[in-house]
């Protein structure tokens, strides 16, 4: 008998029948709100999971506003991107400075853009999919990672995006290899309990929230 | 790892007289308990979720099989594949044949208690493939050839100072007058020296926090993202689980997602929740070319429809450690293998055996605090309490203290011995006392029941007269 | 002297669970507790074959020695409106593990349930189901209170017993700090794993000096005597009663572990 038919059949002589009533667990009433109040409760618990937010109106601004960033935080001017439908379609031609390139992440990148599948007001959460045009590395390896969510994106709880990420992949037939659901930059308190940013994943976690 | 809980006594002894440990379990107390306070406090569900996740593991327990074949049907469906493990021993073994067939000379791993459970890295040492802890916690033991001492915290046994000497000697190619007075330059220490170990991993070992049935997913929980680096970067992932790990669909996940980060660490969510399903897909441009999923049973099975069924209900938090106070004063090395706290005492029995780990179960108060923060509610003291039973069924328990309860017992059963024997023993124990009131070590007294005692604190003494005996005089009337 | 209550028409029938503890090391406990119970509208009597509630056997395993035990506390205190001990640890014995004790025993399974249904810590008692919202003492002096786990977590008593002692004339009541943690005695456990109890205690007794009361006070002997215990070994001059001692007005006779005076 083989390891598998030995612990299936231990299971089967052990288990019993359990008593235990079929009832719908509680979704917290805190992420049931909608429109400006779940952008507002986004907004706040990403922020106080140490992300920035940054909202805006105009798509077409947003290579001016990495351009910014990255002057900001004294980083050189160039990126890696996703190529999703969005990003593909921003006007980086117009800003020739910024150097850009387009694929998953090497260990050489400091910054990565990338887009985000959905928002998840109830933990100030991103839910971002692996894929061809979004490749994971762009999550990990780059010390800033720069996440474009739509604000039409943002979902209340975790039970709305579950519902709608089945609905998008052909009732899960189409599952993608990674969901990452991202809540801040990366972080460790393994020494002394001493809470300190950036650990193995990006430093910095900048959302460009598209106000669509 | 070879169990050592039969040494807990001495093993409790040094924890005690470490004065650098005792100084690191300090910080474990006051940090954890308020953090997990405080989330618990902003979450009004927090409770129904509790039962909610408790029931939603017990359906699952009940059919488990069931649970099983669904999520390896599916993992299947998504080009992964799916390894029944009945022991540590297959479960190297097959860890190792995979390794072997990808060529692998280096793995990345991340945290993993059923790696530490199986003792994968030695192995894979002895089989000449380099393990890579990544986590920084499981990387600063690795680097000091100790166990994870917390089940989410692994290095927090270890003081700054001891991470810096750790490093100082490890990493001998840097500056040796670098400062590394900061724990923010000690982390960035870490990170520069496992990039590139990220980067030329053959394989990358997890753990699983939860099996996902509904998707045929492997999730795991960090907050570093090592372990996403761990899984994405090489060409073969590896995620370890135990057969209690799975849950039937996405919504049973996030109940028990609610209830985990905010259990062990007091965070609303842990920083990267990563759901996982089959290897890359055709059009991908990153991510491994294999995804494994070796699921271990090593005595969980057995514990199925028994009365220690509910520790399967674990989601591993920690928070049971957090508040234990045998714990606080001793640590996780103490408990002698992979697993400490309350939890510890109540699974390692059933792991690896009552004769190795019959004293972690007497080691308790049965005080309740855990059962009282446990996500599951998972009733440990009752499980203690059990394996007591057990130890005193099958004549494991210290000849002494069985020879007490029992004389003890007989006279409780007769009231009227009893009566006389405490009439006895109050007037015996309030003379030897004297004035005092109190007695520094008790005279004729069998040395195993008063020892432990008198070495650390004063007797006080009975009144003198019992309750019993004052109670019939007042009522006859006689003096 | 009685305490303001909502009295019941009928004077309930209460029967005391004195406690081996209180029995053998300080009968003053038992007497406070019978003089509460009574200006609080109770009828006390106590059953003369009890002996102990049967939990150092149950907790070190001994399932078949407590079961006898749990079968004779039955049989004398099944016939009583309430069972009121001056112990969470005795109570909770009673009240929460008699029903699983027993639960395979024909006769005895719903005799346990229906016991464990009417017993009571005393002040949970006092508080709860007496209703009793003050009390006549006086203690001049400052006062700290451990929660004892099995109150804590076994009977729910953690308001009751402040609820009581705020009206304490001249008391000035001061919250343990970690007053939640475990004391280290544990019955057995404080003769089987000393060093570690040691270190409990150690930890309990700094927090306890930490809030400058002078008195120490808890619903639990076991807990007392083995702080006070600890408090006399490190020379400190806190001293510490039963809080019923306290509430009864019955604080004459010296402290626990005290000389005569």
């Amino acid at each position: 008998m083989s390891d598998r038919d030995n612990i299936l059949a231990s299971i089967r002589n052990h288990k019993r029948p359990s008593g235990a009533p079929v009832v719908t667990p509680p979704v917290p009433a805190r992420g049931q709100v909608a429109g400006a109040e779940r952008q507002a409760l986004f907004v706040e618990m990403a922020t106080a999971a140490a992300a920035t937010v940054e909202v805006v109106d105009d798509p077409e601004m947003i290579p001016e506003l990495v351009g910014q960033y990255l002057a900001r935080h004294n980083l050189p001017a160039r990126l890696v991107l996703a190529s999703d439908a969005v990003i593909a379609n921003l006007p980086w031609a117009d800003h020739p400075m910024i150097a850009h390139r387009i694929g998953p992440a090497t260990g050489q990148d400091h910054v990565a853009l990338t887009s985000a599948f959905a928002g998840i007001a109830e933990t100030g959460t991103l839910a971002l999919l692996s894929g061809p045009e979004t490749p994971t590395t762009l999550n990990f390896l780059p010390e800033h990672s720069l996440i474009l969510l739509q604000a039409s994106a943002i979902r209340g709880t975790y039970e709305e995006l579950w519902r709608d990420l089945r609905d998008a992949t052909n009732g899960g037939a189409d599952w993608p290899r990674t969901v990452n659901l991202i809540t801040g930059p990366s972080r460790s308190a393994d020494i002394e309990q001493k809470l300190l940013m950036g650990a193995h994943g990006p430093r910095k976690l900048h959302i460009l929230l598209l106000n669509d | 790892m070879q169990p050592t809980s039969h040494r807990f006594v001495d093993n409790a002894h040094d924890a005690l007289h470490n004065e650098t440990l005792q100084q690191a379990l300090a910080n474990v107390r006051v940090n954890f308990i308020e953090k997990r306070r405080l989330a618990v406090e902003a979450l009004p569900e927090f409770d129904e979720l509790r039962k909610a996740g408790r029931d939603i593991r017990d359906r699952v327990l009940s059919d488990l099989d069931t649970h099983l074949l669904a999520f390896e049907a599916k993992v299947q469906a998504q080009g992964g594949q799916v390894h029944w493990c009945a022991d540590a021993e297959s479960a190297r073994r097959t860890v190792l044949k995979i390794c072997q067939e990808a060529g692998a000379k280096r793995v990345t791993k991340g945290k993993t208690m059923i790696g530490e459970e199986i003792g994968i890295n030695d192995y894979l040492e002895a089989n000449h493939i380099e393990p890579v802890e990544t986590d920084l916690g499981e990387y600063i033991i690795q680097l000091r050839h100790e166990a994870p001492s917390h089940l989410i915290a692994p290095a927090v046994h270890v003081t700054q100072k001891q991470v810096e000497e750790t490093f100082r000697k490890a990493h001998r190619d840097l500056d040796p007058q670098r400062n590394l007075d900061e724990p923010s330059s000690l982390l960035a220490e870490a990170r520069e020296k496992l990039r590139q170990r990220f980067l030329s991993a053959d394989v990358g070992i997890t753990g699983a926090n939860f099996l996902v049935a509904e998707t045929g997913t492997s999730v795991i929980v960090t907050n570093e993202g090592n372990g996403d680096l761990t899984q994405t970067l090489p060409r073969v992932h590896i995620a370890l689980a135990s057969i209690d790990k799975v849950v039937p669909t996405l919504d049973d996940l996030t109940v028990l997602l609610r209830l985990l980060a905010r259990s062990a660490t007091g965070q609303e969510m842990s920083v990267y929740t990563t759901l996982s399903t089959g290897p890359r897909r055709a059009d991908d441009h990153d991510g491994p070319g294999a995804y494994h999923v070796v699921i271990l049973d090593n005595g969980r099975s057995k514990l199925l429809g028994t009365e220690k069924q509910d520790l399967l209900r674990c989601i591993r938090c920690g928070a049971c450690l957090n508040h234990c106070p045998i714990y606080h004063a001793v640590g996780g090395h103490a408990y002698g293998w992979v697993y400490g706290g309350p939890i510890g005492a109540a699974l390692t029995p059933a792991l690896v055996g009552l004769e190795e780990a019959h004293h972690l179960p007497n080691a308790s108060t049965l005080c309740g605090r855990c059962e009282q923060v446990c996500p599951m509610q998972i009733p440990i003291p009752n499980i203690l309490r059990h394996w007591r039973e057990e130890e005193l069924r099958r004549g494991l328990a210290p000849v002494a203290m069985r020879r007490g309860i029992g004389v003890w017992a007989f006279f409780a059963k007769r009231p009227a011995l009893y009566r006389l024997a405490t009439r006895i023993g109050a007037r015996l124990l309030r003379n030897f006392a004297g004035r005092k009131g109190r007695l520094a070590r008790v005279p004729l007294a069998p040395p195993v029941l008063t020892q432990g005692w008198t070495d650390m604190r004063d007797l006080p003494a009975p009144s003198g007269k019992t309750f019993h005996a004052l109670y019939r005089q007042r009522r006859t009337g006689s003096s | 002297m009685t305490a303001q209550s909502n009295i019941a028409a009928k004077r309930p029938r209460v029967a005391l669970f004195v406690t081996c503890l209180v029995d053998l090391f300080r009968p003053t406990v038992g007497f406070a507790s019978i003089k509460l119970l009574e200006d609080a509208g109770c009828d006390v009597e106590v059953p003369s074959v009890q002996t102990c509630c049967g939990q150092p056997a149950y907790n070190s395993g001994d399932s078949i020695n407590a079961a006898d035990i749990a079968r004779q506390v039955i049989d004398a205190f099944e016939g009583y409106d309430y069972v009121v001990a001056p112990s969470g640890s005795c109570g909770g014995m009673i009240s929460k593990h008699y029903p699983d004790l027993l639960a395979a025993d024909k006769d005895y399974a719903d005799r346990a349930r229906k016991l464990a249904a009417k017993t009571f810590e005393l002040t949970q008692f006092l508080v709860d189901v007496r209703k009793l919202d003050k009390v006549a003492a006086r203690l001049d002096g400052s006062v700290t209170y451990h929660d004892s786990c099995s109150s804590l977590r076994e009977m729910g008593v953690k308001a009751q017993p402040r609820k009581l002692l705020a009206t304490v004339a001249g008391l000035n009541f001061r919250e343990l700090p970690d007053g939640e943690s475990c004391c280290g005695f544990g019955g057995t456990f404080c003769v089987k794993y000393p060093e570690i109890s040691n270190r409990m205690v150690e930890e309990k007794t700094g927090n306890i000096v930490k809030t400058g009361a002078d008195l120490l006070l808890a619903g639990d002997l076991g807990c007392l005597l083995n702080m006070a215990g600890k408090l006399k070994r490190q020379g400190s001059a806190v001293q510490a009663r039963h809080v019923a001692e306290v509430l009864a007005g019955m604080t004459d006779e010296p402290a626990i572990g005290e000389g005569e005076r």
